[in-house]
């Protein structure tokens, strides 16, 4: 203890200890230098952007831990504070179904006069929007369908059948382009046991078998940049020569660039899914194997909110015949190329 | 070889009998707990890493048979290391708290919450130098707490990394806003990306990890204690060992490796995420398993868990490039844990008996 060396040793230690903690937390900030409002809102719609009567609006999504999750939640936010008229009341997301359950039912308590809800698990949420239907306060059913018609007033939500069927349809187009005959088409599907991962690649492999073509070695990924990566490095190493690869989800997508870079291959193209701003700007500046993403775009969540205000305030869509809102809309997954990404720029998402 | 017996008395943490073999030994796996016998080094035959090497090889095997123009290029063992460089460098800080009796769940989460801290705007503003230190700094920090808990605060390694494994990742998403943060800084990604002398810069700190955590593990005072102390902790303090601040250590050489590991897993990816890390607490674990190392401590080696990490690496790369679904390859993993840990297993109840 008396030992000078030793306490010396101990004061330099902790010392820097100190300082290396300091640093760390000086670390945790994410604001970027030139901040502005990146989330998408919908444009003005006739009379019904005027302000009419106030509308809450209660919203309840599943936890944002995947960009596109985020980007929903961001979106809904964004649409809200863009009408005067609004108030959101958002509750924590959660991945725990019952969580979810009981935040809606919190909602429907606290006076809210519609509800937007994007269920962790539409079968299991499908009770509790019954019941907000059953108190008289309609229910906009996002992207995750519920089981029975009764339970929304309205769904909105994406295509992953046609999402698939777009983006061997743009491949397919290529390689006929390109007069290749017998192409290796690679998949880089996401979660294998969730339905819409199922119908993704259904549309995919429909889609190709019409064009004559089929899919080549296939993958699946979780969602996320790391298993991305890990999955496309193999993928690549058991295929020498590829001609074309899907990847299901532009989050993960990072992951399998990451894994095409890291090997330097480049004799392919690539198409994205979803559509996130990363992936957009990789298509606009063309200078790697990405070539297009086909679109299952979290803009949803703004159309939801909008849908959400209108319904409160008993209008219809501006441009309809109809008086009432729609029961039902499927949003379009669009093929974002370079020719027209300029176009998608402002509903490119944050991965 | 030195005399071991020797070597233990001049560390004055001569443990009891039931330690001796595991503590004294360069090798501790080959000899039991209870086996007092010493096999003389020169003659000694490792059975269990014999069979773990034999399985990796029957691998390979299988692998170069199914696609013989890939499976071994130069190319292909250059990405499945890559690939087993992460979880690889986790394995080690595993051993350690696994042979010092404890175990960690929450690596996973340290690795997702180092790669969220080291890449948000702020740390990426200050370079790739800050960047590297700062996922150290959150690693050590991290696996410090854990120490600190359980050696100090009583709670069960179990209990108290269960709770860091939530409450990293929790942080991680709290401070990414579980977005995918792309690293912009250009020099880190061509450093740790790139190769030196014609290796990828990953497997030089695989390499550089493995060979660091041997040494200390074999050679050093501070391994001789890890033994020690999980072999039999009342016994060690006793010895004169102070268990207390050797355990702390240990967590935090795991939070060390997980901080490591998110280096690699930011460099692979060109990202950090709160959804980095995934399951690699159960893929340590595992490798740590078929390695050799006793789950209640006292015995273990890191070449094992090496292999049981390039066993996983390999089959996963078997199966993609077969393009066999996911649900068999998790079936087959299952498969090969029970498997290799039954080999193992009936060599050395054979060898007693």
């Amino acid at each position: 203890m008396t030992d000078p060396s030793l306490a010396r040793r101990r004061f330099l230690f902790g010392a820097s200890a100190l300082g290396a903690g300091a640093l760390v937390v000086g670390c945790t900030s994410n604001e970027p230098a030139n901040a502005g409002n990146q989330q998408q809102v919908a444009g003005g719609g006739g009379d019904n952007a005027q302000p009419g009567k106030e509308v809450t609006i209660g919203f309840s999504a599943p936890a944002a831990d995947h960009g596109w999750i985020a980007a929903i939640t961001k979106n809904a936010q964004a649409q809200a504070d863009a009408f005067e008229d609004v108030t959101l009341k958002a509750t924590e997301g959660t991945n725990d179904v019952n969580q979810q359950i009981a935040q809606v039912e919190t909602l429907l308590n606290s006076d809210v006069d519609v509800l937007v809800i994007l269920p962790h698990d539409g079968k299991a949420l499908t009770s509790a929007g019954q019941q907000a239907m059953d108190q008289g306060i309609p229910v906009i059913n996002l992207d995750r369908i519920f089981d029975s018609p009764l339970a929304y007033r309205t769904w909105i939500g994406g295509d992953n059948y046609r999402m698939g069927v777009n983006a061997g349809n743009y491949i397919a187009e290529q390689m006929k382009a390109k007069n290749i005959s017998n192409p290796v088409i690679g998949e880089v599907a996401g979660m294998d046991n969730l339905p819409l991962t199922q119908e993704r690649s259904k549309g995919f492999k429909d889609a190709l078998q019409r064009q004559g073509f089929r899919v080549g070695p296939r993958v699946a990924a979780q969602f996320t940049a790391e298993t991305g990566e890990a999955q496309t490095a193999n993928l690549l190493q058991g295929n020498r020569k590829l001609d074309a690869l899907w990847n299901h989800d532009d989050d993960q997508g990072i992951g399998v660039l990451a894994a095409i870079e890291a090997v330097n291959r480049s004799e392919f193209i690539m198409v994205g899914g979803a559509g996130s701003k990363n992936m957009m700007n990789n298509i606009k500046s063309d200078s790697g194997v990405v070539k297009a993403t086909v679109l299952y775009s979290p803009s949803m969540a703004s159309t939801a909110i909008s849908l959400a205000r209108l319904l409160g305030q008993n209008k219809g869509v501006a441009d309809f015949a109809e008086h009432e809102i729609p029961a039902s809309i499927t949003t379009y997954s669009a093929v974002v190329t370079k020719e027209n990404v300029d176009d998608y720029m402002d509903i490119g998402f944050d991965s | 070889m030195s005399d071991v017996g020797e070597k233990s008395t001049v560390e004055k943490v001569d443990p009891p009998d039931n330690a001796g073999g595991p503590l004294a030994g360069q090798e501790p796996v080959t000899t039991g707990p209870t086996s007092g016998a010493r096999t003389p080094s020169g003659l000694r035959l490792d059975i269990r890493l014999t069979i773990l090497i034999g399985v990796l090889i029957a691998l390979c095997v299988v692998g170069y048979v199914s696609q013989p123009e890939t499976f071994l290029s130069e190319s292909n063992i250059s990405t499945m290391l890559r690939l087993a460089a992460a979880i690889g460098v986790v394995s080690v800080g595993m051993t350690f708290v696994i042979i010092s009796g404890g175990i960690d769940l929450s690596v996973g989460s340290m690795v997702a919450l180092a790669s969220v801290w080291m890449t948000t705007l702020a740390t990426q503003s200050y370079g790739p130098f800050v960047m590297v230190v700062c996922a150290l700094a959150v690693g050590v920090g991290a696996g410090l707490i854990n120490g600190l808990l359980i050696a100090y605060g009583r709670l069960v390694p179990f209990i108290a990394t269960l709770a860091m494994y939530a409450s990293a990742r929790g942080l991680a998403e709290r401070l990414s806003g579980r977005s995918t943060q792309v690293v912009t800084q250009q020099g880190y990604l061509d450093f740790f990306r790139g190769d030196f002398l014609g290796i990828p810069v990953l497997i030089w700190m695989l390499a550089l990890v493995f060979a660091v955590g041997w040494v200390l593990l074999n050679r050093t005072t501070f391994g001789r204690r890890t033994f020690a102390v999980g072999g039999n902790a009342e016994a060690a303090r006793l010895a004169g060992i102070n268990v207390k601040r050797h355990t702390a250590m240990v967590y935090a050489i795991a939070g060390l490796c997980c901080g490591i590991a998110a280096l690699m897993v930011v460099a692979r990816t060109t990202s950090g995420a709160s959804t980095n890390g995934m399951f690699y607490e159960l893929d340590a674990i595992a490798a740590v398993v078929i390695g050799g190392t006793l789950l209640s401590g006292g015995r273990g080696t890191l070449i094992g868990t090496l292999i049981g990490v390039l066993i996983f690496t390999v089959v996963n790369s078997i199966f993609t490039q077969n393009n066999l679904e996911t649900d068999i390859q998790n079936i087959a993993k299952g498969v090969i844990i029970v498997v290799a840990v039954l080999l193992q297993y009936g060599t050395t109840r054979t060898r007693k008996t």
